[in-house]
């Protein structure tokens, strides 16, 4: 049941996604980025969490789930530390993801030639 | 014949190609949540030896790089022509949009190409991902206090 939640759900964030694509004019960063603000705002909301529960990776491999991150992890962290939480709960939720990404780009840049996008 | 720019859209929009937006939806849906099944495979089997949250982040770690693998062999970019928002919004995409600059702008230079380029769709996504969250857990501690 897990991966059937897990596929429906991650299709169907998907398929929002593409209606944007092709109804407005968005680009992609303007779409990753109301993605992942989406998120933060529907974990704030306390909606995203019954969506993660039920449809695992579904909810939290699409961008908004990223959002999703870091709402937990600042709200962690200002049940751990109080204030200074605000600062630090987001990105140390996202860091694994975020280092990552850039230590994988910089190895690809490294062994990786440009070529023809066409 | 004089044109307002809404008549001049709607014969814009009548002489363009049609877009297949039922095609592109299925592309979509498939290809996004097999990348999410994928994802929920991997967190399952991690969950194994680490708690949720680890496995959380190890399954985003495995598909970044996976993604990264994918566009560096530019397989991920002829994904992308079909699938559109099913390679884009999945966390695969957003490896995807750090690693292929990374790539391009290495003729640039490493700090002023690579390094800087490497930002140019990731920067938005965290910049305004952080600001929102900060907001949130500003929020958040108001209501801790007053509550």
């Amino acid at each position: 049941m897990n991966y059937l939640w897990a596929f429906l759900v991650g299709g169907g964030i998907c398929v929002v996604g593409q209606l944007l694509i092709d109804y407005t004019s968005l680009s992609p960063a303007r779409i990753l980025t109301g993605y992942v603000v989406a998120g933060v705002v529907l974990s704030a909301a306390g909606l995203y969490a019954p969506l993660a529960d039920l449809a695992g990776a579904g909810a939290s491999v699409p961008l908004l789930g990223f959002g999703h991150l870091l709402a937990q992890g600042v709200c962690r962290a200002v049940d751990e530390t109080g204030l200074p939480g605000i600062f630090t709960g987001g990105l140390c939720a996202a860091a694994g993801g975020i280092a990552a990404s850039l230590v994988f780009a910089l190895l690809a840049a490294l062994v990786g030639r440009s070529r023809d996008q066409s | 014949m004089k044109l307002d720019p809404k008549s001049y859209a709607k014969m814009v929009r009548r002489a363009s190609p049609p877009s297949p937006v039922g095609k592109d939806c299925l592309w979509a849906f498939f290809v996004g949540g097999g990348i999410c099944l994928a994802g929920e495979v991997l967190r399952q089997t991690y969950l194994t030896w680490y708690d949720a949250e680890m496995a959380g982040t190890l399954t985003s770690i495995t598909l970044i790089f996976a993604s990264a693998v994918a566009t560096l062999l530019g397989w991920y970019q002829k994904l992308a022509a079909h699938a559109g928002a099913g390679t884009l919004v999945p966390i695969t995409g957003f490896a995807n949009s750090v690693v292929s600059p990374a790539i391009e702008f290495k003729t640039e230079g490493w700090v002023t190409g690579v390094g800087a380029h490497i930002f140019g769709i990731a920067g938005p996504v965290i910049a305004y991902g952080t600001l929102a969250s900060w907001v949130w857990g500003a929020l958040y501690w108001a209501m801790s206090k007053g509550g």
